[in-house]
C-alpha cells in the first residue's frame, strides 16, 4: 500500500466563529433552544425596567428633591451627601488625609500588584511597617502639626476601609499561627488553638461586637477607657483570625507529607520548614479561601452599625432618615451595595488572577 | 550471619543495637542490629512490609524507634533535638517519590539547605550545586522547577540536593521504584558512580543488577526482622534461609 500524506482541510464554516459558538452552546436541540429563547425574553422583561430606572429615566443633576421629577432614580440625594458617605463626621477641611491615606494605599497595592515594577522587598515593608504608622498619624492627628481627630467622627466609607484592611492585615498573620498551632504537637499549644479557634467560630459576629463594647470595658481598670473603634477593631480581628485559621490549616493539610520528610532530612528547623517550605506551597493553595474570607470579613464590617459605628451603610441608612430626603432610601441602598461589590468583586478577580499567574510551569508531578 | 564490621578497627558510621520499632500495637523492627563502616554499601531487600524501609527512616528520625540505641557518626538518636540536628545534617536522603520543592527551581532545591542550615553562602553553595548538577548530568535544567523535569531527571536532582549537604552517609529509599523503566538506568548509573567514589550508602531496592555490582552487603529483611545478610555473590548464589530463597525465586523468575 502506498501512504501519501494527506491535506489539511479547514472546519466545515457553520461550525466556527460566532454561528459555531451559537449552534453548539445556545441552540443545541429544540429544548436548549426554548431554553435560550425563554431566559432571552425573561431578562429583557426584568432588565429593562431596572435599566430604565436606574439609567435612562433617573435624574442626576440638581440639589433638592425638587430636582428629581422624572420618577426614575434620584441620584441627586446620594450626589448630595457623597462627601458625608466616603468621610463621616470628619472635619471637611481635614479630609485630605483621609484621600492621601487612601491613595497612598492604593499606590502600594498596585505596586504589589503589578509584576512588571521592580523592588517589591521594598513595597513589601512600606506597605506592612511604614503605611501603618503613616496612617495611623494621618488619621488620628495629634502631632506633626495635625489637628487631632477623634474616631467618633470617623464614618463613612472611610471607616469601612480602615475597619477591613486592619482586619486582613492582623487576621492573616495570626491565623496562620494559629493554624500551625493548632497541628503542633505540642499538646498544650494545640489544645489552646483548638479552643480558641472553636470557641470564636462558635459565637456570632454581632454577639462579638455586643461583648466588645459592653463586656471588654468591665475587665478594665476603672477610669481606663477603650476607645469604641479599637474595641471594634479587636472584636472582629479576634473572630476573623479563627475563620483564617480553618482556612490556613485546609491550605498546610494539602501539602503532602513528603514535603515535610525532605524538609526534615535536611535538617531544616521547624520555623524553616514552615516559612520557606511549607507556607508559601500551602499559602498558594489558600488564596481562594483566604480571599472568600476577606470577602465575607469586607461585608460583615457593616455589622459595626449595632454598636454605633457610622460605616458607609450606618451614615448612609441615617441619611435616608432625613427629612429632606424622606422616600430615596432605594437609591441610598442601591449605592451602598454597588460600593461593596466593586471591593469585593475586585479582589475576587485580583485572586483568580493571581492563582494562575503562579500556576504556570510549578506542576508537583512527585 | 557475618559480621563484616565487627572485627575491623574501621570507624563505624552507623550501629543499630537491639532496635524496635512498633507502630501502636503493631511491632515492626525487632531486635534490629546494623553496623555500617564508613565507605560501606549496603542494599537491603525484602518483601513490602518487611520493615526495611522504617529501619532506615529510623536512622534519620523520620520514624522513631522505640528501644535500642542508633548511634550515626558517634552521635546517639535521642529525643535531643540537637542530636536529630546534627545527624540529619551528615546523613542525606533520597525517596522514593523524589519530594523535590515544587515552587522553587533545581538550583534553589540545591542551594536551600546549605545556605540555611549550614550557614554557607550564596555564591558559594550556588557553585556546589552546580558542581553536582553536573555531576547527575543535569546542569542545564537548573534554572527550571521540579514540574518541568521527567521523574529520572527529577530524582538526580533530589541526589544532587542531598549531595549538596556533603553528607557522610546517603539513605535511599527505593529511588528507582518510581520511575518509568526507561528511566531507572540514568538514577542507577549517578548512584553507581557515587557507590564507586566511596560514599557510604545504605539503599532500600530490587535492583538486584545494582546489588551485584557495587555493594559490599546484601542484608535481606522479612516480617520485621534481618533474616540474612552476606556478600552479593554468595547472597544471591548461595542463600542459606529458605525465605530468602523463596523471595530470589519470586524476584528473579521474570
Amino acid at each position: 500500500m502506498k501512504y501519501e500524506l494527506q491535506p489539511t482541510l479547514p472546519p466545515p464554516a457553520n461550525t466556527i466563529g460566532v454561528i459555531g459558538w451559537a449552534r453548539k452552546h445556545l441552540f443545541n436541540g429544540p429544548l436548549n433552544s426554548i431554553a435560550t429563547l425563554f431566559l432571552a425574553w425573561l431578562a429583557f422583561t426584568l432588565l429593562t425596567p431596572l435599566f430604565d430606572w436606574a439609567f435612562f429615566s433617573a435624574d442626576w443633576a440638581g440639589t433638592t428633591r425638587e430636582d428629581c421629577t422624572s420618577g426614575g432614580a434620584c441620584w441627586v440625594f446620594v450626589g448630595q451627601r457623597i462627601e458625608q458617605f466616603l468621610y463621616g463626621f470628619y472635619p471637611r477641611e481635614e479630609t485630605w488625609r483621609l484621600d492621601l491615606s487612601f491613595f497612598l494605599m492604593l499606590a502600594l497595592i498596585l505596586w504589589l500588584a503589578i509584576p512588571k515594577i521592580p523592588a517589591k522587598g521594598i513595597a513589601a515593608v512600606l506597605t506592612l511597617v511604614v503605611f501603618p504608622v503613616v496612617a495611623f498619624f494621618l488619621l488620628t492627628g495629634g502631632a506633626f502639626g495635625l489637628e487631632a481627630v477623634d474616631t467618633h467622627q470617623w464614618g463613612g466609607l472611610s471607616l469601612t476601609l480602615v475597619l477591613a484592611v486592619v482586619g486582613m492585615v492582623a487576621s492573616l498573620p495570626l491565623g496562620i499561627l494559629l493554624a500551625l498551632g493548632r497541628r503542633s504537637e505540642m499538646p498544650i499549644v494545640k489544645s489552646l488553638s483548638v479552643v480558641y479557634i472553636e470557641v470564636w467560630r462558635g459565637v456570632p459576629l454581632i454577639t462579638v461586637l455586643f461583648m466588645a463594647s459592653v463586656m471588654l470595658p468591665l475587665f478594665f481598670p476603672e477610669g481606663m477607657s477603650f476607645d469604641k473603634l479599637l474595641r471594634a477593631l479587636i472584636g472582629i480581628t479576634l473572630f476573623q483570625t479563627a475563620y483564617m485559621a480553618e482556612v490556613v490549616r485546609g491550605g498546610l493539610q494539602a501539602i503532602p507529607k513528603g514535603q515535610y520528610e525532605a524538609a526534615d532530612s535536611l535538617g531544616l528547623g521547624y520555623w524553616q520548614k514552615m516559612i520557606l517550605i511549607i507556607l508559601p506551597q500551602a499559602l498558594k493553595m489558600m488564596i481562594p479561601g483566604v480571599v472568600n474570607t476577606f470577602i465575607a470579613l469586607f461585608k460583615d464590617t457593616s455589622l459595626v452599625l449595632i454598636i454605633g459605628l457610622f460605616d458607609l451603610l450606618a451614615i448612609v441608612q441615617a441619611a435616608t432618615n432625613d427629612p429632606k430626603w424622606i422616600g430615596y432610601a432605594t437609591e441610598g441602598y442601591v449605592f451602598v451595595a454597588l460600593v461593596f461589590w466593586i471591593f469585593c468583586f475586585s479582589m475576587s478577580r485580583y485572586s483568580q488572577y493571581l492563582e494562575k499567574r503562579l500556576q504556570t510551569g510549578h506542576g508537583n508531578r512527585a | 550471619m557475618t559480621d563484616a564490621a565487627s572485627n575491623t578497627g574501621e570507624q563505624l558510621m552507623i550501629e543499630l543495637r537491639d532496635m524496635n520499632k512498633w507502630y501502636g500495637e503493631f511491632h515492626v523492627l525487632k531486635n534490629i542490629n546494623l553496623k555500617v563502616k564508613k565507605g560501606e554499601r549496603i542494599v537491603i531487600c525484602g518483601p513490602s512490609g518487611s520493615g526495611k524501609s522504617t529501619m532506615i527512616r529510623c536512622i534519620n528520625r523520620l520514624e522513631e524507634h522505640q528501644r535500642g540505641d542508633i548511634i550515626v557518626n558517634g552521635v546517639p538518636l535521642t529525643h535531643d533535638i540537637k542530636n536529630i540536628e546534627t545527624i540529619r545534617k551528615d546523613v542525606g536522603m533520597v525517596f522514593q517519590h523524589f519530594n523535590l520543592f515544587p515552587h522553587l527551581t533545581v538550583l534553589e532545591n540545591c542551594v536551600l539547605a546549605p545556605i540555611w542550615v549550614k550557614k554557607i553562602p550564596r555564591k558559594e553553595a550556588e557553585a556546589t550545586a552546580m558542581k553536582y548538577l553536573e555531576r547527575v548530568k543535569i546542569p542545564e535544567q537548573a534554572k527550571k522547577y521540579p514540574g518541568q523535569l521527567s521523574g529520572g531527571q527529577q530524582q538526580r536532582v533530589a541526589i544532587a540536593r542531598s549531595l549538596c549537604m556533603n553528607p557522610d552517609v546517603m539513605l535511599f529509599d527505593e529511588p528507582t521504584s518510581a520511575l518509568d523503566p526507561e528511566m531507572i538506568k540514568e538514577v542507577l548509573d549517578v548512584m553507581i558512580e557515587l557507590a564507586q567514589e566511596g560514599m557510604t550508602m545504605l539503599c532500600v531496592t530490587h535492583e538486584m543488577g545494582f546489588a551485584k555490582t557495587v555493594a559490599d552487603r546484601v542484608i535481606f529483611m522479612a516480617d520485621g526482622q534481618i533474616v540474612e545478610e552476606n556478600e552479593p555473590h554468595e547472597f544471591f548464589n548461595n542463600p542459606q534461609h529458605e525465605r530468602t530463597k523463596l523471595f530470589l525465586s519470586q524476584i528473579i523468575d521474570h
